[in-house]
């Protein structure tokens, strides 16, 4: 379960997130979507502590995930945080190594040694990116020589290579064409047998057809969640059917 | 206005012409049976095929606008709705179309008496209106005038549960006219009919502007 409290994020004298309450039910899809500057990636760069990086960063109110308060549990350790709660990004970020040694790099960073280990899990997690298939043949192959779909299905290998809980995704299929677009949408599908998504979209269909639920943000207030079926038929507030329906003005 | 607007415009543009051809149609079958006008009548099946064509140009106009759009929320709802308000009243063009053939099929001008008994011409009158009211709240988005729809629909299924005895009386009293108090019988049954359409089209109305679900509810009961 991930859950915000109150969250309040600054850039500076910007105030970039007001108020954030919302919870995520473990094993589920939200989708978080809005114009750009919402306030909806800086959101889920707050669920792995991402935003530290940024010089100027304040940040109060509680982020919960399986109910320890990532920000405020001084035990926390932002390694395992962001082991445990993985990232995919718009562009596909491939390191200039071989395929099998992008999918290894987690667990070798993470001190595993036993390479049988390391090669079982390196085929479970492309299995379980819907690659292994294109690949398994070719491991020794540099990542970069991949088509965009498959670098981006790679990355999502190399996430889930170190077992996250939670898995995060900024546009994951911005930049793909359609057919890797609908290998990583039932991608997501499958996932979420055993992960906990977010995603960031600026695509509504996709929003539609990959979340359970979908969290509308809108100048950093976060003004709509709901079921997507409910967003996507009969939103609540006005300002979500201005958006969704492309009336926003 | 957006691309998206113009075109959910154009499109009410032609649901509100469907919605003219087919009230137009019961409203020259409710002056035909009247007068027992062949002209008239003849004119109807005619128009018809008007109606259907329109009824086609409307479900390709909404598969293209679902195809191009990919629609969500009210516009979703919109296009829902007006695919099955189109198939209700091309029904509804169906039901004048069988009147006009009855009264094709007649020989001699209904007894006056056999039409005040059975109050098949009040009927007829609310009837038009309804489609006339419905028409409208379509085209002003206007949910109070779609529920009066419900409250007129009453008195369309008071005249149908007492058709049977009056007509059953009428030709205990009148046998050499049964042929005609049966037509009479069998065009109360289709007017009954187009009180359902017009309840239909309501709640599609209603469903499009407030995303309530009435169908096969008892509140517009």
């Amino acid at each position: 379960m991930i859950e915000s409290k109150n969250l309040n994020l600054y850039y500076g004298q910007y105030h970039a997130l007001k108020d954030i309450s919302l919870s995520m039910p473990p094993k589920s899809v939200t989708a978080l979507i809005g114009p750009s500057g919402c306030g909806k990636s800086t959101f889920l760069r707050t669920l792995n502590r991402m935003n530290d990086l940024i010089p100027g960063v304040r940040i109060d109110g509680d982020v919960l995930i399986d109910g320890k308060d990532i920000y405020k549990d001084k035990k926390m350790d932002i390694d395992v945080l962001r082991k445990n709660v993985g990232m995919v990004f718009q562009k596909a970020n491939p390191f200039p190594k071989s395929i099998f040694e992008n999918v290894a790099y987690g667990l070798r960073v993470n001190g595993v040694r036993d390479e049988s280990f390391i090669k079982e899990r390196v085929e479970k997690s492309l299995k379980q990116a819907a690659l292994w298939g294109e690949v398994k043949d070719v491991l020794k192959k540099s990542a970069l020589a991949l088509s965009g779909g498959q670098q981006q299905r790679l990355c999502i290998a190399r996430a889930l290579a170190v077992e996250p809980h939670v898995l995060l995704m900024d546009e994951p299929a911005s930049a793909l064409d359609p057919i890797s677009t609908s290998k990583i949408e039932e991608l997501i599908h499958e996932l979420k047998r055993d992960f906990t998504i977010a995603i960031v979209t600026h695509n509504m269909q996709q929003a539609a057809r990959v979340s359970d639920y979908t969290a509308f943000f809108y100048l950093g207030e976060l003004v709509e969640l709901d079921e997507t079926k409910a967003i996507f038929i009969n939103p609540k507030k006005e300002q979500t059917q201005n958006y969704i329906t492309g009336r926003f003005g | 206005m957006t691309h998206l607007e113009e075109e959910l415009k154009a499109l009410k543009k032609e649901v509100t012409i469907m919605f003219m051809l087919v009230h137009s149609q019961l409203a020259k079958a409710n002056k035909a049976l009247h007068e027992l006008d062949k002209d008239l009548a003849h004119e109807i099946l005619l128009t018809e095929k008007r109606v259907n064509a329109q009824e086609l140009s409307i479900d390709r106009d909404c598969e293209n606008f679902l195809a191009l759009y990919n629609p969500v929320a009210v516009d979703l709802r919109y296009i829902l709705a007006v695919l099955k308000i189109n198939s209700n009243l091309e029904r509804t063009g169906d039901i004048a179309e069988g009147i006009a053939r009855f009264l094709l099929e007649s020989e001699t001008l209904f007894d006056k008496k056999l039409l005040e008994e059975t109050r098949i011409t009040q009927m007829f009158d609310i009837a038009v209106k309804m489609m006339d009211d419905i028409s409208d709240a379509f085209e002003q988005e206007n949910t109070a005038l779609a529920r009066s729809i419900f409250r007129q629909d009453v008195f369309l299924d008071e005249v149908n549960r007492a058709a049977n005895k009056s007509i059953a009386t009428y030709i205990l009293a009148n046998p050499a006219n049964s042929e005609q108090a049966l037509h009479i019988l069998s065009t109360i049954r289709k007017i009954e009919r187009v009180g359902d359409q017009a309840k239909n089209i309501a709640e599609e109305i209603i469903f499009y502007i407030e995303a309530k679900v009435l169908k096969h509810s008892k509140k517009n009961a």
